[in-house]
């Protein structure tokens, strides 16, 4: 079990951060692809069903090139395994030893993969699931077959994790329902320190002094529409914050016609898209530094988008754009911080059961399900997270054809 | 329909170029001196060599096509054979058609790399597709990880110690110690080798080979021509190649020898205990296990045992690697897989000097290559008589 780390010397040396191998064939990718969606999946031939791997072109049994990526459940067998004491690689050189494992999966291949410490030698049955590594690549992972205690505080884990416990995290609005559930869901996973932030402090709002009742939180006024608050709260916190989630949001219904002039769409903006570049200027350069600084490093920013984000949603037109706008910055941010091995979490729920949804049909989000979500991503290093049963409908929806989907929303 | 033999096929002229650990030449060098060392050896013209077969990993972004320009040489007959430690075997097995078909008279296989500081690196990270995207992601061990998968599951399957690996190390090391380009001089104990640091267990320091630069070269020709000539030469006497054999076993304990040796030792009109010597691809012991069991020396399994019941030095009971292996000697890359083919032509041509096995008539030199993902694709074999 992970124990709190020392405070560190600030006149030491920060590491910094290095990377994993992150060079794929473009057919590989398709193991990230369903990766970034905490789903483990290999190419499986649709003329004969083998199974295929590594990552091909055409199928090794029958040459049919039709290999779609298919769920696969990654139970096998640890075959044998090794300890590396020496590596080719600064990344993995820094991180020795380093355990990997080869494992005769159920479904056919044999495969390479990082070996959980908790898996006993070979032979032993393990569980083989794909993870994100520091580079944003999957890799693939043989845990054991069985939870055991502290699994996700195992060393070479952790790497492909951005588990909250023991980290310190920036909650940018507490004044929601959606930002207190998070902050207790992140105090239960077992964050050392969160700061939660709130606009217009002279106001008290609903939740307060439950907020104040949780130990690890503290509470610090921030606006992100207010560039210098943003500028001079990164000034005074930016170089602590290992997990930044930013779920400030500025949410109104009505399309186009509804509503003359732009203040709205406006005030939507500056909080959705331009709040993320506000704090994606001044908090992203010190995270990006301390991609590995020790057992808590800075590894993950989290944005609360909006299923609407993928199409737009017309009874919400503007709010959707403003998401849209926040996402395509999210996919910039993301390339930015790749170099750190800071991962960018994207979470794009269906409708959030609040007042600004109140005329949206059910099924709708729960703040401490979304909360939930959001705290499980970090734990298995998911990067797209679609909570709730809209945001998988309409993300089925979306990939089977987008445009038939905007038909459907108009 | 049975293979046509290989009759009337010398091969000849065995040339090194002596090994250095790191080397700030391309490996266009080392093929360059490689050839004409082999030419002066044979006290032949550039113009008279009319078949040119070339290993290498460090030639890119050259191949063999780019080497005839560079080398101011015009072939009529042109091989490449980018197969690692499968090299020699491969090369020869060509080249032997092509001098009995007459397309070539006289074919110079050569292979060499270079070693730069960083080339090694480089040359795992880019080295296959799966090995780019299922392998080197993977903590960067290179093949010390994939050979530490197949030893540690031997030994588990098949009860072998780390004393038996050992063994063939220490026995090695006594042969290069008489093998005077080898890089490494100093004698290895038992004790020395389990002592060593592990690099990725259960390999520690002395069961991983040492990349360094080098080049290693011989002749195929007929024999009139070798006798017109007036080289030494053996003959050779059956060979085979086989890829990716077995490709449905989930770990690999076997390659193609298991399917083909009938064959081989067929044509040759031998068996495995009519060899006066073996040189097995050595890049780590555990291959050289399996080689001895899939030629046949021993069952499957067995060859812990074997390995308990033989000396393996030049002058013991079972002479193997006798100019102390790539283990000893160090692997430049595609010229290691020339190293024993080129060790067991200066046996049989009288040339191996203090480490000449007595009246070695009969040898086989087994070539072994490509990790391209979890297993050694490529292997072959060849049986060469004086």
């Amino acid at each position: 079990m992970l124990e709190k780390p020392r405070r560190k010397n600030p006149v030491l040396r920060t590491r910094l951060p290095t990377l994993p191998p992150a060079a794929r064939s473009r057919v590989a990718l398709g193991l990230t692809a369903a990766a970034a969606l905490g789903r483990f999946e290999l190419q499986q031939c649709r003329d004969c069903a083998m199974v295929q791997y590594p990552p091909r072109e055409a199928c090794q049994q029958c040459l049919s090139v039709h290999l779609p990526w298919s769920p696969q459940s990654g139970e096998g067998e640890l075959l044998s395994s090794t300890v590396l004491h020496h590596s080719n690689d600064l990344f993995f050189r820094e991180r020795l030893p380093w355990r990997l494992g080869l494992v005769h999966l159920d479904c056919g291949p044999t495969v390479v993969a990082h070996l959980h410490g908790a898996v006993p030698p070979a032979p032993a049955r393990v569980r083989v699931a794909a993870r994100l590594d520091r580079a944003g690549q999957a890799v693939l992972v043989a845990l054991p077959e069985k939870e055991t205690s502290n699994m996700a505080d195992d060393r070479q884990l952790r790497e492909f994790t951005c588990d909250p416990r023991l980290r310190k995290v920036l909650v940018t609005d507490g004044k929601t329902a959606v930002g207190q559930a998070l902050v207790q869901a992140l105090a239960a996973a077992g964050a050392e320190l969160i700061w939660v932030g709130y606009a217009e402090p002279w106001k008290k709002f609903p939740g307060f002094d439950e907020l104040n009742r949780i130990s690890q939180a503290t509470l610090l006024p921030l606006d992100v529409t207010d560039s210098k608050n943003v500028r001079e709260l990164a000034a005074e916190i930016g170089g602590k914050v290992d997990i930044l989630v930013n779920n400030a949001e500025y949410h109104r219904a009505f399309g186009i016609g509804n509503r003359s002039g732009v203040e709205t769409a406006r005030a939507e903006m500056d909080v959705n898209y331009f709040g993320l570049l506000r704090l994606a200027q001044e908090f992203g350069p010190a995270m990006r530094l301390r991609g590995a600084d020790g057992l808590a490093s800075a590894v993950a920013w989290v944005n609360v988008l909006s299923i609407y984000a993928l199409a737009n949603f017309p009874p919400h037109g503007t709010f959707s754009a403003s998401k849209a706008a926040a996402h395509s910055l999210a996919q910039c941010l993301r390339a930015e911080m790749r170099p750190a091995g800071v991962r960018v979490v994207n979470v794009f729920p269906g409708p959030i059961d609040d007042e600004w949804n109140q005329l949206v049909p059910p099924p709708k989000v729960a703040a401490a399900a979304l909360a939930n979500a959001i705290v499980g991503a970090l734990r298995d290093g998911i990067e797209d997270v679609y909570p709730g049963d809209v945001a998988q409908e309409w993300l089925a929806r979306w990939r089977d054809n987008p445009k038939a989907l905007e038909r459907e929303l108009s | 329909m049975t293979r046509k033999g290989y009759e009337g096929v010398a091969v000849a002229v065995p040339v090194s170029v002596p090994y250095v650990r790191y080397s700030i030449r391309a490996a266009h060098w080392w093929l360059a001196r490689c050839f004409s060392e082999i030419l002066k050896a044979a006290g032949l013209k550039k113009d008279a060599i009319d078949g040119l077969s070339v290993s290498s990993f460090t030639l890119a972004p050259d191949t063999a096509i780019g080497l005839t320009q560079h080398l101011g040489v015009s072939p009529r007959w042109l091989d490449h054979v980018p197969l690692g430690g499968a090299s020699a075997v491969v090369a020869l097995r060509r080249a032997a058609r092509a001098v009995q078909a007459g397309d070539a008279d006289i074919v110079a296989c050569i292979a060499g790399d270079t070693n730069h500081v960083d080339s090694f690196r480089l040359t795992l990270a880019n080295f296959s597709q799966f090995a780019r995207d299922a392998v080197y992601p993977y903590g960067a061990g290179g093949p010390n990880a994939s050979f530490a998968f197949l030893t540690a599951y031997y030994m588990r399957v098949y009860g072998a110690t780390r004393e038996d690996f050992g063994k063939l190390c220490v026995a090695q090391r006594a042969n290069a110690l008489e093998y005077s380009p080898a890089l490494f001089k100093k004698p290895l104990t038992l004790e020395e080798y389990l002592s060593a640091r592990p690099i990725a267990e259960p390999l520690h320091l002395f069961d991983c080979v040492m990349p360094c630069a080098g080049a290693e070269g011989f002749l195929v020709l007929s024999e009139e021509r070798a006798k017109a000539l007036g080289v030494a030469f053996a003959s050779l006497m059956g060979t085979i190649e086989r890829h990716n054999a077995f490709a449905s076993d989930p770990v690999q304990m076997r390659a193609g020898w298991a399917l083909d040796r009938e064959e081989l030792y067929a044509q040759a009109g031998a068996g495995p205990l009519d060899m006066d010597f073996v040189q097995t691809y050595d890049d780590y012991p555990v291959v050289s296990l399996m080689q001895l069991e899939d030629l046949g020396f021993c069952g499957k399994g067995e060859a812990p045992a074997f390995v308990r019941r033989h000396s393996f030095t030049h002058n013991g009971s079972f002479p193997l690697n006798t100019s102390g292996g790539q283990l000893s000697v160090g692997q430049a890359g595609a010229a290691g897989g020339f190293l024993g083919m080129v060790e067991a032509l200066r046996q049989l041509t009288g040339q191996a000097q203090a480490r000449q096995v007595k009246d070695a008539k009969l040898g086989l030199v087994s070539g072994f290559g490509m990790i391209n993902f979890d297993r050694g694709l490529g292997c072959g074999a060849a049986i060469l008589r004086c």
